[in-house]
């Protein structure tokens, strides 16, 4: 798998370092309890197919990344720089 | 129909003719008392037990393609119960011993053996560690022995003693450790669950599960609703797809986790060789095939299939550890989906729907567990009590942040397991 960075171009997937879903992104208020923190840690829609998730181009630019894959067949389907 | 020897022997001499299917076909019905979707390891044990351990015999099991044909015909066969925290320890024990009687329990060869599973370790602080972890499995009631430089010498000669990157200072012997044949282990839950009249329904994909004012009420499959007072959701890779029919989300990803086997060779790996600081395990089947992985291509995937880099990874870990394997042919390689939760260690329990259970989040280490999960389970549902040894693997535990359990000391956190 390659992944293409908007700085870099098309890179070798073992310069990423894999974060997990994109929901990450959506950091809940410190007080928004606990039901909250759990979604946002740790409950995950886990979906077989399209999904978004977050790459850090550890081994290039230090950008982080929105990659939006399809979990079934690999397949890359769109990236883009995390910060605009 | 019980196996024996003489039979064996009888069939042997005239052309095995006279062997039968040995569990049934069935029609679903329109009701059961209780429904375990996934006819894996998991669900197979499961339903053995219910019937066995319970006297239930109203219990169907639904897989959506054929019985074993997921994670427990996938995965490499090691059957260990070296744990480490409270939890953990003592379920992987109580499974273990399952697993020492499971054959005359089901009457049926699961090739279970007791080889000895060796973990290495290279510096005198992980020399520390796995002392301690020794003493914790022996404090369990299991077997460890610390074995120094010389004492592993004596089990695996062919290693690579002064590698320079990692150089052996001993390893942490299991003698009660070893392997089993996986499929086997699924045909005997199968025939045995079968045999006290639970239906085993193959080709029959649940779509949906009916719920009224939070109570189960059955499930909707490829092959018509199905009602029932209970329902049990055991489809480990799938978990995520399932829960989400009754409403729920888990705090699961499903990863890939790649294995190997090489062409059959003659007896040279004699026990079960764990390589830990090169994500490398090994062991040989009774094919002469050598079976090894390594770790997680650490992304998302239910592809069933692994990406190149952790395949190189491997094969250099192999070749870093023993030389010699470098002569052997590669024949296949494969992937399975692993359910990754948090803290690295399982799901046995009730959900916030009434009737409705879950067994999850095996994480890569499924198989060893699968006499023990399905004991542990059929007692949860029968009972709606938690069955001691896997009373700490708690669905809340991760909302709450009570009772995690981090075998590897990384951290409770997606993407680090």
């Amino acid at each position: 798998m390659r992944l293409t960075c908007p700085l870099c171009g098309d890179r070798d997937r073992r310069e990423f370092y894999y974060q997990g879903e994109a929901v990450m992104l959506e950091r809940p208020a410190p007080d928004a309890g606990a039901e909250a923190w759990d979604a946002y840690l740790h409950l995950r829609d886990n979906a077989a197919g399209e999904t978004q998730d977050l790459w850090f181009h550890e081994a290039g630019c230090g950008s982080w990344l929105k990659v939006t894959r399809n979990t079934v067949t690999h397949e890359v389907i769109q990236t883009e720089l995390v910060a605009k | 129909m019980r196996y024996n020897a003489l039979q064996v022997l009888k069939e042997g001499l005239f052309g095995n003719r006279g062997w039968k299917p040995v569990w049934r076909n069935p029609e679903p019905k329109a009701e059961y008392d209780i429904v375990i979707i996934g006819g894996g390891g998991h669900g197979l044990s499961t339903a053995y037990y219910l019937a066995k351990n319970h006297g239930l015999k109203n219990i169907a099991v639904l897989e959506k393609g054929y019985l074993g044909g997921g994670n427990v015909g996938r995965n490499t066969t090691i059957v260990r119960a070296n744990y480490f925290l409270p939890g953990n320890s003592e379920f992987y024990s109580h499974s273990l011993k399952l697993w020492e009687g499971m054959e005359q329990d089901l009457n049926y060869n699961a090739m279970h053996s007791q080889r000895g599973l060796i973990n290495l370790f290279h510096s005198d602080g992980q020399r520390d560690a796995f002392a301690r972890r020794g003493n914790a499995m022996i404090n369990q009631g299991d077997d460890a022995v610390l074995l120094d430089r010389d004492g592993v010498r004596e089990y695996l000669p062919y290693l690579d003693f002064d590698n320079v990157r990692f150089p052996i200072y001993g390893g942490l012997l299991h003698p009660r450790g070893g392997s089993a044949r996986h499929d086997a282990v699924a045909w005997g839950y199968a025939r045995g669950a079968d045999q006290r009249g639970v239906d085993l329904i193959q080709n029959c994909e649940v779509t949906g599960i009916d719920i009224e004012n939070g109570k189960v009420r059955g499930v909707q499959t490829s092959r018509g609703a199905i009602r029932a007072k209970k329902v049990a959701i055991v489809v480990a890779g799938r978990s995520g797809q399932v829960a989400a029919m009754a409403g729920m989300r888990l705090p699961i990803e499903s990863h890939v986790l790649q294995a190997f086997v090489t062409e059959g060779l003659k007896p040279c790996i004699d026990h079960v060789v764990s390589f830990g600081m090169g994500h490398f395990y090994i062991s040989q089947s009774d094919k002469g095939g050598l079976v090894f992985g390594g770790d997680l291509d650490f992304y998302s995937s239910y592809a069933s299939r692994g990406n190149l880099p952790m395949k190189e990874h491997v094969m250099e870990a192999a070749m870093t550890l023993m030389p010699m394997i470098g002569k052997a042919r590669v024949l296949r390689s494969w992937g399975g989906i692993m359910d990754m939760t948090p803290d690295g260690s399982p799901i046995i329990d009730k959900t916030d729907t009434q009737g409705l259970y879950i067994d999850c989040g095996w994480c890569y280490g499924g198989f060893k567990a699968v006499p023990g999960s399905g004991y542990s389970f059929a007692h949860l549902i029968a009972t709606d009590q938690h069955h001691e040894p896997a009373a700490k693997f708690r669905l809340d535990r991760f909302r709450s942040g009570a009772g995690l359990m981090d075998e590897e000391g990384t951290g409770s956190q997606h993407n680090l397991h």
